[in-house]
């Protein structure tokens, strides 16, 4: 892929006694659509402050394009942002505030105007630039606050959960939008969200970020799919994650009972957790007079396919529009469950999982290490 | 909801007072202001102001008012920007240190800086002791404007930090990000939007110091006649009450003037001091 | 550099603003009763300060009429104010327009107008017509106080309140007056203060024989201000500011663990 636009090296950050950020390293490609994703309070915010030069890191460096620019005032840097409330100029017509970048940097009045004009347009907006911003609705307002920000070509757009305050349709079109945007531009997007769906939608790369720590790079489908710890596998989408024991390469037992997987290199005998996902779950529906108590199938007898590797009782059922939410009693453990099929609640049911859909990950060996930093 | 007109019943006894002790005694003014002692109608109260004496006094009160009012701007706006950038700030606190020298009585205060700037006052005495040359302002106009400075300053300073305490850090990041340097963005974005701030701390000191008589009676002396002293004085001394109402309307043709100004700027209220 | 001169300037500021108080204590111990020369230091005016009687009496006037007239009109404002709420829009502009009245006409024209309205019905010049005055200027305080926060409040919880039974007087004092609370605590002591402070409108409509501190500072100007006036407004000063510190660091302890 191309090249490094932006690199992050060793930045730490903290306000007071709180540490936002320990010693993270990224890099942003350019023409990259990369997300930070986290809960709040994760560091993704501070991060492209210091990218936008509204904070200064404690230590480390913000190499841009070649430059060190850790020190640089915001007003130098050749990349825009668009911030979480729009922060548009309410005194200002929305042509005002387009044209404001491009005033400061005493561009010619038609080059501005044509300027104003074409990002009226790109944005879907042509006959409000002699409105004002309080005039217009959330989604308006984010789309002039995009605009004024592209007018001036820079090579990065930094935004800060744009679209945190529309509701959940104009958020689905805006993020429809924002892809349109980000390939007639062609230049880079850093995105931060808190909102899993939204970076799983939007993003070419996903930087999944909690308590200042990097937790997973990597590309939505590997991130959903592969999470590489429980934070990352809890927070992007519902997962079962469950203490394990890896016996040795391609076997994991769960809950007592042995399933064939397709991870190795864990050693032997190594306690890990094994993720699941609720729609990977498979249910097999079992006679009434099934006996569930003493659950588990033998490793070696086949009876697997009709009975489950292990058995349980449906005891929640919610529907959902295109699928049925159970959840299941078995061996101690509340399976989450997501099926086109309905289990009524008290079915006996037996418990299946395609060995692909076993994802194991190792075990944190304390608190701290669960938020280890980890390099892509 | 049901209980509305109870509700709005509510109002009566402020509606009441309000008529009694703001609307009735300003007709009261009115109606002495242009009237003779006979009761006779007359307009010749209001045109007293032609008097050159009284001229004069409006005119040197307009001056004085206008000096102070741009001085009070331009030693508050710096001071604003200043406590509005303060991180983790007590606002309760801000607030108090400017309120707290109210409390100590405003004559004797005055009375404080009549110490401080005579002749061979405190000021002076620290200037002769290092060698510098000394002020000789008591009993002048510069004086006064001091006084009006000192009395009237607080009144600049909280509109001015609540309007400027209020504007969204955001959009100042905004306008550095878009590439306005510190005073490009204070030119263009802090000011425009403290201007509701601006006009609500103009009247606010503009007011006071056109229609005071005790500033200017204790550090003008009594040479120095502002139009609040003629007023005054028509009431207390003279007892000619038809004089001074005549001109007390024409001072609130100056105070309705700066009213409308105000609530052409300021329409949302967001200037107010408290 | 930058923070240095931002330090000086408001330093500076904060000196212009109570080099006037320095002056004033220091004068309060001063022995000689003129005011241009330091006699030697005394405690005598605090001691007898508590023995004047004219000045004692103006203090408890003075504080009376402060107390009194910012308690009505927190009672009346924020009656007013929650009425207010309720207007139409007419109504309501007309309404703040008359309350602002008092805070933008010159003290002169209100002391002034509120005289001859006395003088026109007769009635006694004395400690009720300084209050009727002090109580109207500090409505207008109290209901420019209260007012933003009855705007903030959530009209939801009063019906809610009304939902679960309560009365609409169990209700106000128990959902309404809590959350406006704050607005109507700093209308008041904006009130007080503001009544303390005043002498103009205090000079127009008292009548002979009785003085408020201020009234009583000013009869004093020719003649030579009286030192145990500067050792009493010393003993304000430093009353409110003691008081002020402890506000001020109490409840910012508090307010961190709520915070949390």
């Amino acid at each position: 892929m191309s090249k490094h636009l932006i690199d992050l090296q060793n930045i730490s950050k903290s306000f007071g006694s709180n540490l936002v950020l320990d010693e993270m390293n990224l890099y942003i490609r350019e023409n990259e659509f990369l997300t930070l994703l986290g809960p709040s309070g994760c560091g993704k915010t501070t991060t492209l402050r210091i990218i936008g030069g509204f904070e200064t890191p404690d230590i480390g460096k913000v190499i841009f394009d070649g430059e060190d620019i850790t020190k640089l005032a915001p007003n130098k840097r050749q990349l825009n942002t668009v911030f979480q409330q729009y922060a548009l100029f309410t005194h200002m017509t929305i042509a005002e505030n387009i044209a404001f970048g491009l005033k400061i940097k005493k561009k010619s009045k038609s080059y501005i105007d044509d300027k104003i004009k074409y990002a009226l347009k790109l944005v879907n907006l042509e006959d409000y630039g002699s409105r004002y911003p309080d005039s217009l609705s959330g989604g308006q307002k984010q789309r002039i606050a995009i605009a004024r920000a592209i007018v001036n070509e820079p090579k990065v757009l930094l935004l800060d959960e744009p679209l945190g305050a529309l509701d959940l349709k104009l958020r689905q079109d805006m993020q429809y939008e924002l892809i349109r945007l980000k390939k007639e531009l062609g230049i880079t997007f850093v995105y931060v969200t808190h909102d899993q769906e939204e970076a799983l939608t939007m993003s070419d790369t996903i930087v999944v970020m909690n308590q200042g720590y990097i937790q997973q790079i990597g590309t939505p489908e590997m991130i959903y799919n592969e999470p590489e710890n429980a934070f990352v596998a809890d927070f992007i989408g519902d997962s079962n994650i469950i203490s394990s024991t890896m016996i040795r390469d391609e076997l994991v037992e769960i809950l007592g009972v042995k399933f064939p997987c397709v991870d190795k290199d864990f050693g032997e005998n190594k306690p890990v957790d094994a993720v699941i996902r609720p729609e990977d779950v498979e249910l097999i529906t079992l006679p009434d007079d099934f006996d569930v108590t003493s659950s588990g199938t033998s490793l070696d007898s086949d009876s697997w396919k009709e009975t489950g590797r292990i058995q349980g009782v449906v005891t929640h059922l919610i529907f959902k529009g295109v699928h049925y939410e159970m959840e299941v009693m078995a061996n101690g453990y509340e399976w989450l469950v997501h099926s086109t099929s309905l289990f009524p609640v008290g079915q006996k049911v037996g418990i299946n999982i395609d060995p692909f859909n076993i994802q194991i990950m190792n075990k944190p060996e304390s608190e701290d290490e669960e938020a280890a930093p980890i390099e892509e | 909801m049901k209980n509305n007109k109870f509700v709005k019943f509510l109002s009566v006894p402020y509606v009441l007072w309000a008529i009694a002790f703001i609307i009735i005694p300003l007709l009261m003014v009115f109606y002495y202001g242009l009237t003779d002692i006979n009761g006779k109608f007359t307009f010749s109260n209001v045109m007293a102001i032609t008097d050159p004496v009284h001229l004069k006094s409006l005119y040197i009160a307009l001056i004085l008012a206008l000096i102070s009012t741009v001085i009070c701007i331009l030693l508050a706006y710096p001071l604003a920007l200043i406590l509005a950038s303060i991180k983790n700030k007590n606002e309760h606190l801000i607030v108090f240190i400017f309120i707290l020298p109210m409390w100590m009585n405003f004559l004797l205060r005055t009375l404080a800086w009549q110490t401080l700037l005579e002749n061979d006052g405190i000021i002076n005495n620290v200037l002769s002791f290092f060698h510098l040359p000394t002020l000789h302002i008591i009993n002048t106009p510069a004086a006064i404007v001091f006084g009006m400075i000192y009395n009237f300053l607080p009144f600049m300073i909280l509109p001015l930090y609540n309007v400027i305490s209020k504007i969204d850090q955001n959009v100042l990041n905004a306008a550095r990000d878009l590439g306005a340097n510190y005073f490009q963005a204070l030119l263009k974005i802090t000011l425009p939007l403290s201007v509701p701030g601006i006009i609500s701390g103009i009247t606010m000191v503009f007011v006071p110091s056109l229609t005071t008589f005790v500033v200017s009676e204790m550090l003008g002396g009594s040479k120095i006649l502002l139009i609040g002293n003629v007023i005054e004085q028509e009431f207390t001394q003279n007892s000619n009450w038809n004089l001074g109402s005549g001109l007390s309307i024409v001072l609130m043709v100056f105070i309705v003037i700066s009213m409308v100004i105000t609530s052409i700027f300021d329409k949302e209220g967001e200037g107010n001091a408290i | 550099m930058k923070k240095a001169l931002k330090i000086l300037y408001s330093a500076l500021i904060f000196v212009f603003l109570y080099a006037p108080m320095v002056v004033l204590i220091v004068l309060s111990f001063n022995k000689s009763k003129s005011r241009a020369k330091w006699g030697g230091f005394t405690f005598d005016w605090y001691v007898k300060l508590f023995g004047d009687h004219i000045i004692m009496q103006a203090l408890i006037n003075t504080l009376l009429i402060a107390f009194i007239s910012a308690l009505v009109a927190c009672i009346i404002g924020t009656i007013a104010a929650l009425a207010m709420n309720k207007m139409g829009t007419l109504a309501k502009s007309t309404m703040l327009g008359v309350t602002n009245i008092p805070m933008l006409n010159a003290d002169i024209v209100t002391g002034i107008s509120l005289m001859l309205l006395f003088i026109f019905f007769r009635f006694k010049f004395g400690f009720v017509s300084i209050l009727l005055a002090h109580i109207t200027f500090n409505i207008s305080y109290v209901i420019l106080s209260v007012m933003p926060r009855i705007k903030n409040m959530n009209p939801s919880n009063y019906e809610a309140a009304l939902d679960l039974g309560a009365t609409p007087v169990y209700a106000f004092f128990k959902v309404i007056l809590p959350d406006i609370w704050p607005g109507v605590l700093s209308g008041f002591l904006m009130a007080f203060t503001m009544s303390l402070d005043d002498f103009i409108i205090t000079h127009f409509t008292k009548g002979a024989g009785v003085d408020t501190i201020s009234t009583k500072v000013y009869a004093q100007l020719k003649k030579g201000i009286d030192p145990k006036m500067y050792a009493l407004s010393t003993l304000i000063f430093i009353s409110v500011l003691v008081l002020l510190i402890l506000i001020n660091t109490l409840p910012a302890a508090g307010k961190k663990k709520k915070a949390k």
